[in-house]
């Protein structure tokens, strides 16, 4: 059973205990609430720090230093669940079984954490000038790279478009002038403030004793100022749009496939939220090869090369993304509509149902058995305070019925969707 | 039963039972206690390289995307689609073809000998209709725009066109819009009939499971006799040289991205082929991977970021370095990467770097052998070429820095390097 240890004021250390993984996986967040003023400077901040130490002042030596703790991996994060934005370090490396007798890696790693988070290189007293630069062009460059990959480009920009007056609209990475903005002197100030006022999550996944994180955890924080620990909900939840009408976005880039990509609030459901029957319901809608989208707008029309999907439950929003030819936009529309109609009117066979739950708790146990997928489960759990673990969660999944899955699809409203077509018209060449 | 083989590799902690049946096919079982899920991968060496290849005496020559073609059109069955069976089941289903593989695999955690009977089935018995083949050309017509709207794979496929002059792997496995509009049900019939002949196919299995069982249930379910065994013809041999220095593209993207290749020798079946992609692995990791001075010295000069990968790559009887990222400067990080070889060429590897990296090359293993989607697909990749995937490990413990200083001597020479770049779309073109 995993563990909750409270290590100092506002940082927990979550033990996940496992044997079966030859590696071991720990990571170190820092929870801010998402806020245009500082998300460029979150996402910036594990970048710069990750660049030297004062026992490793640059990359060239943290590189070596982590190729001798036999290829551990530390790697920048920045995450977003529901309205925090969630940034540190993940940190992978291998199990003591398979290295040399007497070898420890687990302590080294979590020293290095400490140091990459505490001391920091500087000079003057300032996080490192030539840090600050490169790594903020990086982050640009990150930033504008998400152009490259449309599905999730699209999802992006549907998101902000449709939360923009909401936290939840502002992207993990801040925005590109924001990062631009950002100055050594200013960054170290943030820094330091942060450090004393964040709350701080850490979940280690491995066969290690819980002592023994603990121990490790607590002697490389051991420097971490503590001050008054801010907090502030997970996610400020819009129950309806904000207008009447569905508001529509229209892009064109240079892209061969057009993307039809529908934003829904969650709606009324969301007063009592049934976590367990809004994944039923997006296994029954889109989410699953069993799902009416896929089987229908996919399979039996063959409308859209994919259509899927998602429900963030936290921040209460459904999203739907497809790959359709441009001509076939309103086609494809209007049959991603009539498939969630049907489910409002009930039409969810039991055949339907059984394979939805099915997959869904296929899908929790899956995600048990791969060390990120535990992690990302645990670390989840422990920002949005969920009590329920896996194993009742599946017990909740079992348990719904077709009644509630109709009834979270009758809570749904369309609230804004995106258009991506390719520049010449729509009409694509083939 | 009594030839189920056990074999066991202390070092990396695994146990593999293999056994070859009398119909040809090599069933490989990872036992894995403490997981609920289970993996299975059913392989065939066969992927959208062989494009010509023997039958009855005959030479045959396929259209482009054939082996993808085939792989979408295997989950029709007469009684249904495979895909809706096994969600049905609960499990999570899927398939992939690269150059020289086509497998189909799914995940469980529960009715895992179900599922397994649909696999074998599905994948063995041939069922394609004219009606069909039709839809599914508009469906791949879709993939294809979309694959076409990945730089990433854009750049993959200039790139072997640079560096192979006949060899098929330079053309991508999904085909064109145009090329798979040449297949028929015959065509498909015959490919199956060469390729899907169980002494070309490999079983692998991980879980918890019952390795006796599932060889009962591949006598039960699959052909008895071996099939014709097929004979492939890459072409000639492409020689050292690359055949184009350079390719470029013009696409939506936000950053130039690069990838820099350059030929190995052929490679040799068997254990020699393990111990040659180790090495080279390791050579192309130790100059220029993450941990690297060649590396961090380009990330803060600016001219690297963080996505960014070095290796060696193996497939279709062939190998060649690889080195990608994105960078405003292609060119500058192709010349240092031929300055940083000629360098390696004259002075070798230091024995602390050389120690180091070893290290970690042992951290990297341990890490795949976390994912049975990892671990299977080596098992298979090893059958089909000859050598046992859980050797990796002591592979690499035996190699040594002068092996090592004459890859840097003899295999990657500055002269035989190309690049594919390709280049944001800016204002005014297209």
């Amino acid at each position: 059973m995993p563990e909750k240890i409270q290590l100092l004021p506002g940082v927990t250390l979550t033990c996940v205990p496992t044997g079966k993984f030859k590696t071991s996986c720990l990571s170190l967040n820092l929870i801010a609430q998402l806020s245009a003023d500082t998300a460029a400077w979150n996402a910036l901040l594990p970048r710069v720090l990750r660049r030297g130490t004062t026992r490793y002042e640059n990359m060239d030596q943290l590189s070596a230093a982590l190729d001798e703790l036999y290829g551990a991996a530390i790697t920048p994060v920045v995450r977003k669940i529901g309205e925090c934005q969630c940034f540190g370090f993940y940190s992978e490396f291998a199990d003591d079984d398979f290295l040399p007798a007497g070898e420890r890696v687990l302590e080294k790693v979590a020293d290095l954490l400490g140091e990459l988070l505490l001391s920091p290189a500087t000079r003057g007293g300032l996080l490192n000038r030539e840090y600050v630069e490169s790594e903020k062009k990086n982050l640009i460059d990150d930033i504008r790279a998400q152009l490259n990959d449309k599905t999730t480009y699209c999802v992006n920009r549907l998101t902000s478009l449709m939360c923009q007056s909401e936290r939840y609209g502002i992207d993990k990475y801040g925005t590109e002038k924001a990062v631009e903005s950002i100055s050594p002197i200013k960054l170290t100030k943030y820094y330091h403030e942060l450090l004393e006022t964040v709350r701080i999550e850490i979940v280690y996944c491995g066969a290690a004793r819980p002592e023994r994180v603990r121990g490790a955890m607590e002697r490389a924080l051991a420097p971490l100022p503590r001050g008054a620990v801010s907090t502030f909900p997970v996610a400020d939840v819009r129950i309806f749009p904000q207008e009447e009408t569905v508001r529509e976005f229209h892009e064109e880039l240079d892209v061969n496939q057009g993307k039809l990509t529908m934003g829904f609030r969650m709606g009324p459901c969301m007063y009592t939220p049934n976590y367990a029957g809004m994944l039923v319901f997006n296994a029954v809608f889109g989410g699953d090869v069993t799902s009416k989208l896929f089987l229908n707008v996919r399979e039996r029309l063959s409308l859209c090369y994919y259509a899927s999907s998602a429900v963030n439950r936290t921040k209460g929003i459904l999203l739907v993304y497809s790959g359709v030819e441009p001509a076939k936009f309103q086609q494809a529309y209007d049959e991603i509509l009539a498939q969630l109609e049907a489910i409002r009117a009930g039409e969810i066979s039991q055949w339907e149902l059984t394979s939805a739950k099915r997959g869904t708790v296929n899908a929790i146990l899956l995600s048990l058995d791969s060390l990120g997928g535990l992690e990302a489960r645990y670390f989840e759990s422990a920002v949005t305070d969920m009590l329920l673990t896996p194993e009742e969660l599946c017990g909740l999944v079992d348990a719904v019925t077709a009644e509630d899955v109709s009834a979270i699809a009758k809570s749904v409203v369309l609230d804004a969707v995106h258009y991506l077509r390719g520049k010449d018209g729509g009409e694509l060449a083939t | 039963m009594a030839s189920l083989r056990l074999k066991s590799y202390e070092n990396v902690g695994e146990q593999l039972y293999t056994e070859q049946l009398p119909n040809g096919l090599t069933v490989q079982v990872l036992v894995k206690k403490g997981y609920s899920k289970a993996y299975a991968f059913f392989a065939t060496h066969y992927g959208g390289a062989d494009r010509r290849f023997r039958l009855a005496g005959q030479w045959i020559d396929t259209p482009e995307g054939v082996a993808h073609f085939l792989e979408h059109k295997m989950f029709d069955m007469p009684e249904g689609n495979a895909l809706t069976m096994f969600s049905e089941n609960g499990a999570s289903p899927n398939a992939f073809t690269s150059s020289d593989i086509t497998a189909y695999h799914f995940q469980c955690t529960d009715r895992f000998y179900d599922n397994l009977k649909i696999l074998l089935q599905f994948v063995s018995v041939p069922y394609f209709t004219q009606e069909s083949m039709d839809k599914e050309q508009g469906i791949i017509g879709q993939e294809i725009r979309m694959i076409q709207d990945r730089p990433g794979s854009e750049l993959y496929y200039n790139l072997m066109k640079c560096l192979y002059r006949d060899n098929p792997i330079r053309y991508s496995v999904a085909g064109t819009v145009e090329s798979i509009a040449q297949i028929t049900p015959q065509v498909l019939y015959d490919c199956h009939k060469v390729f899907y002949t169980p002494s070309n196919m490999t079983l692998c299995v991980a879980g918890d499971v019952d390795p006796e069982r599932i060889v009962s249930m591949c006598l039960e379910l699959l052909p008895g006799q071996p099939g014709e065994v097929p004979v492939r013809d890459y072409g000639p041999d492409d020689g050292k040289a690359p055949c184009l220095p350079r390719l470029e593209k013009a696409m939506q993207v936000s950053q130039k991205q690069f990838a820099i290749g350059c030929k190995g020798d052929p490679l040799k079946r068997g254990r020699e082929f393990l111990a040659d992609s180790v090495l080279l692995d390791l050579a192309a990791d130790a100059l220029f991977g993450t941990s690297t001075g060649f590396y961090t010295g380009l990330y803060e000069k600016g001219l690297l970021g963080s996505d960014y990968g070095a290796g060696f790559e193996t497939v279709a009887g062939v190998g060649h370095l690889l080195i990608s990222g994105q960078s405003d400067d292609p060119d500058a990080v192709l010349d240092a990467v031929r300055a940083g070889l000629d360098q390696a060429a004259v002075n070798g590897i230091d024995t602390r770097t050389f120690q180091r990296v070893k290290k970690a090359a042992y951290g990297h293993i341990l890490k795949r052998l976390n994912t049975f989607e990892m671990t299977c697909y080596g098992l298979a990749d090893g059958y089909f070429n000859g050598f046992e995937e859980l050797e990796r490990a002591s592979v690499l413990d035996k190699i040594t820095p002068d092996q090592v200083n004459a890859c840097y001597r003899t295999v990657f020479r500055p002269e035989n390097f190309a690049m594919s770049v390709i280049q944001p779309i800016t204002k005014g073109d297209g």
